[in-house]
């Protein structure tokens, strides 16, 4: 018998059961979340499986969030908050409020998430919570809902596919270009029920803000989780983040005989800055493919980018610069903890005096369709995660994905523009414990 | 739930049909399956939910309901009173929404011989797909043996009560 993935061990812990992959099983929860779309379905859910004198499976556990249209930009939309509200306080769930910013931002920065949960998020792109270790995984609300009755939720067991990048990562190639790499070289259903596993010298030495990149964008080829096996990196940022002890299981990970359904291997020296072009997020190329591509407005932010490093990189580009005189930038902080180090490091100041709007964090125009909709012929350079026809406004836009650093560059001429034109940094997770000092 | 077999009107999709094609962002503050359904497909076909007859069936190619985890976008097929999805393949967290929500959804490889306009069936205890315009007969992938479960007993709420007495009764 071969050895066993990070999937199979945890789903077979949860499940206490010995699992492979393909099974199907019933698993114990550690994690729930749900935000402002997803969580009054769920909560229907909730109360029609366990009736009116409903308990939740563990409220500590129970994380509720106000991001996708926040504030409120409609009736509909504050009703829904109010709902959350409500159910937050009836029953002891943490509630996150308008302006903390987006569930995956939310739940690793506050520390309700550590390496060996199981987390199940009403939201495509809870595998975010791979990047430190956990299993994260969407779910629908009638899912959520049933966790949240029962602490129990069924999961299939999950293949795992494997992306190795070996050595040092050149100037201006982030965990975005790799991540956009791999969805292209696989495609938008390469991954689909199965687990992507990031691993290699170059993914190891890669700070935590650029894994949970990795993990988030698994979603992006169907994957059910994404996975960095955690390290002392993990421990360091949590126990940072936290202030509490992080305890990782050293054998909670990958056997060195584990099957995988695929291998893809790298070499990172090979890898160039990446672009998504509309309308997938598998149409990755080259910058140099798509490069003089004219744009209207760029946008920064997302549960993928819009972490302080991400906009601090813009930032650092448009320094005593101002935007091209074609462009627009629309910069949406992914919390309010990365809003406040902006304000505390002068990045608003230096994004604004370059001509920037920065909004209260949340999830801005990726899903709440507010905050900077695009109109009927408009380009939109982002360092979203999705450039589906329609997602950011009309379906006669046309949205491009790429790294923070790429839009900084491309903020500066006003098109798309290879970040190794100039000159870009690359932060660790010390950066923003400079900060706080 | 419509009866899915039953002949109904096969309306067809292509591939990579993501769910903010089937529900658009802007109308998934409403968690109402019938208010769901005016607005299902509406930027990419919008005569699909003007038209749609309870009984009609949703076709599609590869990868149908990639990227958010939106149970808004099976629900609005419900509240149109779709009879059942056939498509190529189906993205992760549709798949699991549709079952849960007792959406009856086959993995159909013919899919894309159906025709917009076809009358078509499923049998899903056989895992089979029926064209009444041409007479043609698809296998479809039989669910596992846990989803048939869930499915049979009427989705992931009515499998929980059901789990939760049986514990009560213990």
């Amino acid at each position: 018998m071969t050895g066993k993935t990070f999937s199979e061990k945890l789903l077979s812990a949860k499940a206490g059961e010995d699992v492979r992959a393909g099974a199907y099983v019933e698993a114990a929860v550690d994690v729930a979340m749900a935000h402002d779309i997803t969580g009054p379905l769920a909560f229907e859910t909730f109360y029609e499986v366990t009736g009116e004198d409903a308990t939740l499976f563990a409220p500590d556990r129970t994380v509720l969030t106000i991001d996708h249209h926040a504030p409120a930009d409609g009736v509909e939309a504050a009703n829904n908050h109010n709902a959350l509200r409500r159910f937050a306080a009836e029953h002891g769930a943490h509630q996150f409020e308008v302006g903390d910013g987006i569930c995956h931002a939310v739940l690793v920065e506050e520390g309700f998430v550590g390496p060996g949960d199981l987390v199940v998020g009403a939201d495509s792109h809870s595998t975010t919570y791979g990047g430190i270790g956990a299993f994260g995984t969407g779910v629908g609300s009638s899912d959520l809902g049933t966790a949240l009755a029962t602490g129990e939720l069924w999961f299939r067991v999950p293949e795992t596919i494997r992306f190795e990048v070996n050595g040092d990562l050149p100037d201006g190639v982030y965990a975005k270009d790799l991540v956009l790499k791999f969805i292209g070289d696989v495609g938008f259903a390469g991954c689909t029920y199965e687990t992507a596993e990031y691993a290699g010298s170059a993914i190891e030495s890669l700070p935590i803000h650029e894994r949970l990149v990795l993990a988030n964008m698994a979603i992006e080829m169907g994957g059910k989780a994404g996975y960095v096996e955690p390290d002392d990196r993990t421990a360091e940022y949590l126990e940072r983040q936290t202030g509490r002890a992080v305890d990782i299981d050293p054998s909670l990970r990958s056997d060195d005989d584990a099957t995988y359904d695929e291998v893809h291997t790298y070499r990172a020296a090979d890898l160039a800055p990446q672009v998504s072009k509309p309308s997938n997020p598998e149409n990755a190329v080259d910058v140099t493919e798509v490069e003089g591509t004219e744009i209207d407005q760029l946008f920064v932010g997302t549960c993928t980018n819009g972490r302080y490093e991400d906009i601090k990189l813009v930032a650092d580009v448009l320094e005593g610069e101002e935007l091209a005189p074609n462009v627009r930038m629309v910069v949406v902080p992914a919390s309010g903890s990365v809003y406040r180090h902006m304000l505390k490091t002068g990045v608003f100041e230096t994004l604004t005096d370059a001509g920037a709007v920065i909004q209260s964090a949340g999830c801005g125009p990726c899903a709440g369709y507010h905050q900077g909709v695009l109109g009927d012929g408009d380009v939109c350079l982002a360092t979203a995660n999705r450039n589906f026809a329609g997602r950011e406004g009309s379906m006669d836009s046309h949205v491009y994905l790429a790294s923070p650093a790429t839009v900084g560059a491309s903020a500066l001429y006003g098109e798309i523009t290879d970040p190794r034109r100039i000159e870009t940094k690359r932060y660790d997770d010390t950066i923003l414990a400079e900060v706080e000092a | 739930m419509t009866d899915p077999s039953e002949p109904g009107r096969a309306w067809v999709f292509g591939d990579d049909i993501d769910t903010d094609q089937i529900t658009p962002s802007r109308f998934i503050v409403s968690s109402d399956p019938d208010e769901l359904a005016t607005h299902a497909f509406e930027d990419l076909r919008p005569e699909f939910s003007e038209n749609v007859d309870s009984g009609d069936f949703v076709v599609a190619g590869e990868n149908f309901g990639s990227g958010s985890s939106r149970e808004h976008s099976p629900l609005s097929l419900v509240g149109a009173g779709v009879a059942g999805v056939v498509a190529q393949s189906f993205a992760r967290i549709f798949f699991r929404n549709a079952i849960n929500l007792g959406l009856p959804v086959l993995i159909c490889p013919e899919a894309g011989i159906i025709d917009d306009g076809d009358e078509i069936c499923m049998n899903l205890g056989e895992g089979v797909v029926y064209n009444h315009t041409t007479g043609e007969t698809y296998n479809a992938e039989a669910l596992p043996e846990f989803l048939q479960t869930l499915v049979e007993q009427g989705g992931l709420k009515a499998y929980t009560k059901a789990k939760l007495a049986g514990r009560e009764s213990d």
